[in-house]
């Protein structure tokens, strides 16, 4: 029994000096609690809101206020046509409309009846039913309002609903595109962080250091032979979307493609830039995984939508890449927009992997210790 | 078998797949006596010493240390005996004393025997004064010393060294052996491998491993004078290259 | 500082080092280290471990940065040259650096590569090495026995012709019939015209060098050819042969005069604190005091004292040998 004493003492003391170590397992919870904690927000707040009211009266110009008043939406536009929505929802402008019929007070004061157009961004599902159950809320309150008012006739405004993007509201729809986005960033990053560790912890780095290969093309060396296999993993888990969930692919294949392989090039980026500063393979894969996993799946939008983080989260989440290749993602796949709407996303992806290379060549030292 | 002897080993085998590591290797180490136990890299010895430290099994053949069978009775065997290898010996980010306690008690001392023991055997050293300080501030030779001290901190029959010296300064290294030689006046069996050509004649007998069989078993006067070579290190170089020509170990 | 005998540093040396010094934290790697080494010599480097050797080999090849002194290899500054050195040197490293999961062949290419030649440019430079592995050119590196990948990773430092090659303990943990041979072949590099710098804590091996230098806990305790290292042994040694070695070195130990003894393979080292005493009236008087000590048979002779006993006597006195 002693022996066993003895070896546990020896265990616990082994814990207590890898600073290192102990550090990440007593911090990481903690900021895995707080990260959750605050970007875990189903509801939805702050829904843009774009109003099509044609011949605006009394009436709509009452519901309108409804919907501005609370908190809940936002309205971000009055258009007379339906023509201005759809560039706004593929810009992602807009999550939801309201398209008034013409002539809606006087349809309501004389037949009683009304209809309204509610149509929605299910781009994800869950916020998107949530928004669908708000808005349809206001407009029956208001209607409630008004039978109180009209008397024995009763007064009815029918919400005719639309489910943009997901009009069956399938999550896999949600999901898959940030999936790919998460198996792309954790399998690039880590192999080139393996990769580059490897090296320096089987010593061959010391002879190659020693002869005139340059850091960037070191770098350059350990990233390229990377970017077949990561493109490998793209085909297949595209395919996978595609064959076995039924994701639609309602833009351009080839900018998908070519978006993927930019985004891979950012990863395996990150991951030199990971190994070049760290002293082990082992450091580099715990940095890897814990660095990249959590963020992606929280910040990056992938499980909860960044709209309803805090405001001092949100331009955190920008700096995941992962972020923007969902947002990529989920437009060419779902939205069917082309490289006019996403070129922003597209250059902050270029951006960063441009910064992440060069301080990659920076951090990798020349000589050793 | 006879029931005196320390370690005896008969037709003892060890096959990997198709590879035999260890060919049917018969030796046998008498109480008190210093063994080498020599051969070039690949020549099999860590897998011989592997099972008769009870930590591997024999494919075939058998061994016993300690009076003991090392298939059927290898925990007995482990406490008997005292390990120590280049490797490893020591942790390194716990202090000298915390090892010695950790040793003792895994091997079954009382803690006053700990404490008793301990204390002999830092004065011994001469690093009473060090006691307290991790194992990764002593430089090599210290370390060395120490871990041997502490795998005979149980005062074992026997104590396995699997090329103890390496690497260290040559007056440490002859402080090392001449705590070997002490141990061995005091009754303990010691079984040593090295790759100091010098060191195996310090050694009562050396037996040469060569391609998984023992080549050549004996004192060293014997062995130079059946090899005729002036050294224990030209008898390793006529066993290992007999043709003279260059040799691929497989 | 050692009396060190360094020459006098000229321009053409293939080394020059300066007053070099390197601590990591608490520990002083290097403590004041200077030393030349001419173009085509094989200049050794003998300490054990911890003795600064791979430090040193790492600020000669421009992998480390001393924090004092001066360092210079084939004329040029190890910190601001370091990418026309990295051109020049060959460099084997302490432990087997090259890739496991590569073929011999491939190996070799890769080196070649790196440094803009081929495997087929340079075979004939390469040769003598090479074609003692390349039987075994499918294999994989890492299948290999030790003696075969130190002659693998020779063949990767020489194969784009450096003009001086440093060679971290190429021979450790490697049998004794490879460490010949592999020191057969560094012979004939030398002969060659290649300058070689070379590490090892085996002792024997000093006697291949041009000239050694003594190094241990980070300072040169002496330099000089191997012969004379030994001919400058400041006490008188005795090399003594006899039974119950163990009681034999105690009895040793109590001779008045006895300044140290150690087990030297078969024979004892027995060395005298009298300086200058004739050596031959040293040895008939221990022998008689080893008789009135029971170990009549013991046979005691004058020795030549070799690079491992002046090792030892130097590592005692560590500001400076006695001579």
């Amino acid at each position: 029994m002693s022996a066993m004493r003895g070896f546990v003492v020896k265990e616990l003391r082994h814990i207590l000096r890898d600073r290192q170590t102990l550090l990440i397992l007593l911090l990481l919870p903690l900021a895995q609690v707080l990260l959750f904690g605050f970007a875990l927000r189903t509801d939805v707040r702050g829904v843009r809101l774009v109003v099509v009211d044609p011949r605006p009266d009394a009436e709509t110009l009452a519901l309108r206020g409804r919907f501005a008043a609370g908190g809940l939406f936002r309205v971000i536009g009055v258009e007379a046509t339906t023509a201005a929505l759809a560039p706004r929802f593929q810009r992602g402008e807009a999550d939801q409309a309201v398209v008034f019929e013409p002539g809606f007070g006087e349809k309501l004061a004389h037949e009683g009846r009304a209809q309204v157009l509610l149509i929605t961004d299910a781009t994800d599902p869950n916020t998107g039913a949530t928004m669908q159950a708000y808005a349809t809320a206001v407009v029956q309150r208001y209607e409630q309002e008004m039978a109180s008012r009209a008397g024995p006739r009763g007064v009815r405004i029918v919400p005719e609903t639309r489910m943009r993007f997901n009009p069956t509201l399938e999550s896999v729809n949600l999901f898959v595109p940030g999936l790919i986005a998460l198996v792309l960033t954790i399998v690039s990053a880590l192999m080139s962080a393996i990769s580059l560790s490897r090296e320096k912890e089987r010593g061959t780095l010391e002879v190659l250091l020693v002869s005139p290969l340059r850091p960037w093309e070191i770098i350059a060396g350990k990233v390229l032979p990377y970017l077949a296999l990561g493109f490998a993993n793209v085909l297949t888990v595209l395919a996978a979307a595609w064959f076995v969930f039924r994701v639609p692919f309602r833009g351009s294949v080839l900018l998908l493609l070519g978006e993927s392989l930019l985004f891979i090039v950012t990863c395996l980026s990150l991951g030199t830039v990971i190994a070049a500063v760290t002293g082990s393979q082992r450091t580099a894969m715990i940095a890897a995984l814990t660095g990249l996993m959590l963020p992606t799946t929280v910040l990056g939008g992938l499980l909860f939508p960044i709209d309803s983080m805090p405001a001092w989260l949100r331009p955190l989440t920008n700096v995941v890449p992962g972020k923007w290749f969902i947002l990529i993602s989920r437009g060419i796949m779902l939205k069917g927009v082309g490289l006019g709407e996403l070129w922003q996303e597209t250059a902050m992806l270029a951006g960063m992997t441009a910064v992440l290379l060069a301080a990659a060549v920076r951090a990798f030292r020349v000589r050793l210790g | 078998m006879s029931a005196g002897a320390a370690i005896e080993a008969l037709g003892l085998t060890r096959r990997f797949g198709a590879f035999t590591a260890v060919d049917a290797i018969t030796f046998s180490v008498g109480r008190g006596e210093v063994f080498g136990f020599l051969g070039a890299n690949g020549a099999g010895k860590t897998t011989a010493i592997r099972m008769l430290i009870g930590v591997l099994a024999p494919t075939s053949g058998e061994a016993r240390v300690a009076g003991r069978d090392v298939y059927a009775e290898a925990e007995e065997v482990k406490r008997r005996i005292g390990y120590m290898s280049q490797r490893f010996s020591l942790y390194e980010d716990l202090t000298v004393r915390e090892n010695i306690a950790l040793y003792g008690g895994i091997y079954g001392l009382t803690d006053e025997e700990i404490e008793a023991r301990a204390g002999r055997l830092l004065e011994s050293l001469g690093f009473t004064h060090a006691a307290d300080g991790l194992v990764r501030s002593l430089p090599l030779g210290w370390r060395q010393k120490l871990a041997f001290s502490v795998a005979m901190i149980h005062q074992p029959e026997i104590v396995f060294l699997d090329e103890p010296t390496g690497g260290v300064d040559p007056i440490t290294r002859r402080q090392f052996w001449e705590m070997i030689y002490a141990a061995a006046a005091g009754g303990t069996t010691v079984f040593v491998t090295t790759h100091y050509m010098d060191e195996a004649e310090y050694c009562d007998r050396v037996s040469i491993m060569v391609a998984g069989r023992i080549a050549a078993l004996g004192t060293p006067d014997e062995l130079k004078r059946e090899f005729g070579a002036a050294s224990i290190d030209e008898v390793f170089v006529r066993l290992a290259r007999p043709d003279g020509g260059a040799q691929e170990a497989a | 500082m050692s009396a060190a005998r360094a020459r006098v540093p000229s321009t053409e040396d293939a080394v020059a080092l300066d007053g070099v010094a390197k601590r990591f934290g608490e520990v002083r790697a290097l403590d004041g280290i200077s030393f030349t080494v001419a173009p085509g010599e094989i200049f050794g480097f003998i300490g054990p471990d911890g003795a600064g050797k791979t430090t040193l080999f790492r600020i000669l090849t421009t992998l480390l940065v001393p924090d004092a002194g001066a360092a210079r290899v084939l004329g040029l500054d190890v910190v601001r040259d370091l990418w026309a050195l990295r051109r020049r040197v060959g460099y084997m490293p302490g432990r087997f650096s090259l890739y496991p999961d590569l073929s011999v062949q491939e190996n070799v290419e890769f080196f070649a590569s790196v440094f803009g030649t081929t495997l087929k440019a340079e075979y004939e430079l390469i040769a003598p090495i090479y074609r003692q592995i390349e039987p075994f050119r499918e294999r994989r590196a890492g299948a290999l026995s030790g003696g075969m990948k130190q002659k693998l990773a020779l063949c990767c430092a020489l194969v784009h012709r450096p003009a001086i090659l440093f060679l971290d303990e190429p021979t450790t943990g490697v049998d004794a019939v490879s460490r010949r041979e592999f020191w057969d072949l560094l012979a004939e590099l030398r002969a060659g015209g290649l300058t070689i710098v070379v590490s090892t804590p085996y002792m024997d091996e000093a006697g291949r060098c041009d000239r050694v230098a003594l190094i241990a806990g980070g300072r040169i305790l002496r330099i000089d050819a191997p012969g004379a290292i030994g001919a400058a042994y400041p006490l008188p040694l005795l090399a003594v042969r006899g039974p119950r070695r163990f009681e034999l070195i105690q009895a040793l130990r109590r001779h008045p005069h006895a300044r140290s003894v150690f087990p030297f393979g078969d024979e004892l080292h027995y060395t005298d604190d009298r300086a200058g005493a004739d050596p031959a009236g040293v040895a008939s008087e221990v022998a008689a005091h080893l008789a009135s000590e029971g170990f009549a048979e013991a046979r005691v002779e004058p020795a030549e004292a070799g690079i491992e006993d002046s090792f030892m006597a130097l590592m005692e006195a560590p500001e400076g040998a006695a001579a």
